[in-house]
């Protein structure tokens, strides 16, 4: 067992936990995104972020890939958390300002709007459909190419994967692209079409025509 | 793919045996043999390894010392780093583009004979821009000199030996004014003795170097000489002032003529990039040739 100090309370933690999952246990709130139980910890988004130690010798970092260490002090809502955390909203907003969870996320830290060069980005990069695949698909078809600006996720050469098994897991977590499913104008609703995978996936030879990626849905062309 | 292609990933992959941390040395191998990076051997790699195509593409995108597509046969490196971005880096690399048909970021010429490719920084700041052509380095080029530069590395593919090849010899000139000879026997240019020169343009003085073979373009200075600038030439010797009373007539400055060894003169344009030069020989039936020897 590990005793360390959160938010001024003495908590217990088990050896091998990480921040998020203390946090959680006892019950503090902490804002995720590339985070999802039973796949590996990303730390990509940086929504979980906590501030460790304090006064003049504190570092934020990421909750759900640090593990919980004897005497460790955290803080998950100083300041310096809500300022950074508020900023990370704004530049989600200025990614991908048509995703539902990006909204809501914004919503619940009462950001309403963003600074930024507004773009409308399909993808946040947040590798949840990557981990998806590999850990509990056993697929491995997608995964990160290239990098910096030019960084993407998708499978090897633009080509419909081998190892893809149509899963639809890469849709499910998604949250770039739940605009798809959850449309909120009423006349629009969702066709329900990405759930039916088989018939405009088959015969498409590249494979980012599919429509079970990230692109517009080509069954309802709504999104 | 090729058996021995084939063969040769096996060996390596073998070699490299299963460890995680070993498939950059791989692709690395491979492509120190192929050049770059084919799909099908990335395939076979993902076979090898058991590690699935997602993570070898995603290595081989990452690192840019990788290479999915077929290299030119000389490759260019540009330098477009801070340093030689403020000396005109980027004018180099656009001239380049565009003598080689590459649009955009980099990539091969249509012939593939050459490869762009923009890098930051290749060490030399000071001497910038710096284009590297197959490992050689070449330190403050222009634009002009830059695609010389190349053509001369693509004419060097099929270059004949110099002595085999009639159109190049070598010049012993003198100075019109001492008769003292301008050659310097300790300095080779192109594997002859040079041609010396004294030169002074705007507030600056110093020496050239120029190949004593005609039909080569090749020249040193001790200092840099801006592109389109009219030099001013002198006798190393005399210090006599080598200004011809003619224009050049391509550019108009002013020619420098001096004696060619075994009788007549040829006469150089002194602006730095131009070419324009007369070979007088005396006795010579076809009069003043009208072809390339020595620039400034």
């Amino acid at each position: 067992m590990i005793t360390m100090q959160l938010n001024g309370l003495e908590v217990h933690a088990e050896e091998g936990s990480t921040l998020l999952e203390v946090a959680q246990f006892y019950g503090f709130p902490l804002p995720t995104l590339c985070h999802m139980e039973g796949l590996s910890s990303y730390g990509a988004c940086r929504l979980c972020v906590v501030e460790l130690g304090g006064g003049g010798s504190s570092e934020l970092v990421s909750a759900c890939t640090y593990p919980a260490v004897e005497g460790l002090v955290v803080r998950t809502a100083s300041e310096r958390v809500i300022r950074a955390r508020r900023m990370v909203l704004e530049l989600l907003l200025a990614s991908c300002p048509q995703s539902k969870t990006i909204q809501d996320l914004a919503a619940a830290h009462d950001v309403r709007q963003q600074r930024f060069r507004q773009e409308h980005d399909s993808c946040i990069l947040c590798g949840l459909c990557v981990r998806m695949c590999a850990e509990q698909m056993t697929g491995r078809a997608i995964g990160f190419r290239g990098r910096g600006e030019h960084r993407t996720i998708g499978t090897p050469y633009d080509q419909q994967a081998e190892e893809c098994k149509l899963c639809g897991g890469c849709i499910y977590v998604c949250p770039a692209c739940t605009l798809r499913c959850t449309y909120t104008d009423p006349d629009r609703v969702i066709c329900g079409g990405c759930a039916n995978l088989t018939p405009p996936c088959l015969g498409k030879p590249q494979f980012h025509d599919m429509m079970c990626f990230m692109d517009p849905c080509v069954a309802c062309e709504l999104g | 793919m090729s058996a021995v292609i084939d063969m040769f990933v096996r060996s390596v992959v073998e070699k490299h045996g299963g460890r995680r941390g070993a498939l950059i040395s791989i692709l690395d191998e491979i492509q120190a043999r192929e050049g770059y990076l084919p799909e099908s051997v990335l395939r076979r790699v993902a076979e090898l390894t058991g590690r699935g195509l997602v993570d070898i593409y995603g290595i081989a995108t990452f690192y840019k010392a990788f290479r999915l597509t077929p290299r030119g046969k000389h490759l260019v490196s540009v330098c477009l780093g801070t340093a030689c971005h403020v000396r005109g880096a980027p004018a180099v690399a656009r001239a380049l583009e565009d003598h080689l048909d590459i649009r955009g970021d980099g990539g091969t010429s249509p012939d593939g004979a050459f490869t762009l490719e923009p890098v930051r920084c290749v060490g030399a700041c000071a001497l910038g821009p710096i284009l590297v052509v197959d490992g050689d380095y070449a330190a403050n080029v222009d634009p002009a000199g830059a695609v010389n530069l190349l053509e001369a590395r693509r004419q060097g593919e099929d270059s004949l030996p110099v002595a085999e090849d009639e159109r190049v010899f070598p010049l012993e000139v003198s100075c019109p004014r001492c008769n003292h000879s301008l050659m310097d026997p300790d300095r080779l240019v192109d594997g002859h003795p040079s041609i010396r020169f004294t030169v002074s343009f705007g507030q600056e003085h110093g020496w050239v170097r120029l190949s004593s073979l005609y039909g080569s373009y090749t020249i040193e200075s001790g200092g840099e000489i801006p592109a389109d600038t009219v030099a001013h030439f002198f006798c190393p010797h005399c210090h006599g002032d080598l200004m011809g009373a003619w224009n050049c007539a391509e550019c108009g400055a002013p020619m420098v003529p001096v004696l060619v060894r075994g009788g007549g003169m040829i006469q150089i344009c002194s602006r730095r990039g131009c070419r324009s030069h007369l070979l007088d020989l005396e006795g010579d039936a076809e009069g003043p040739h009208q072809t390339p020897p020595n620039a400034r």
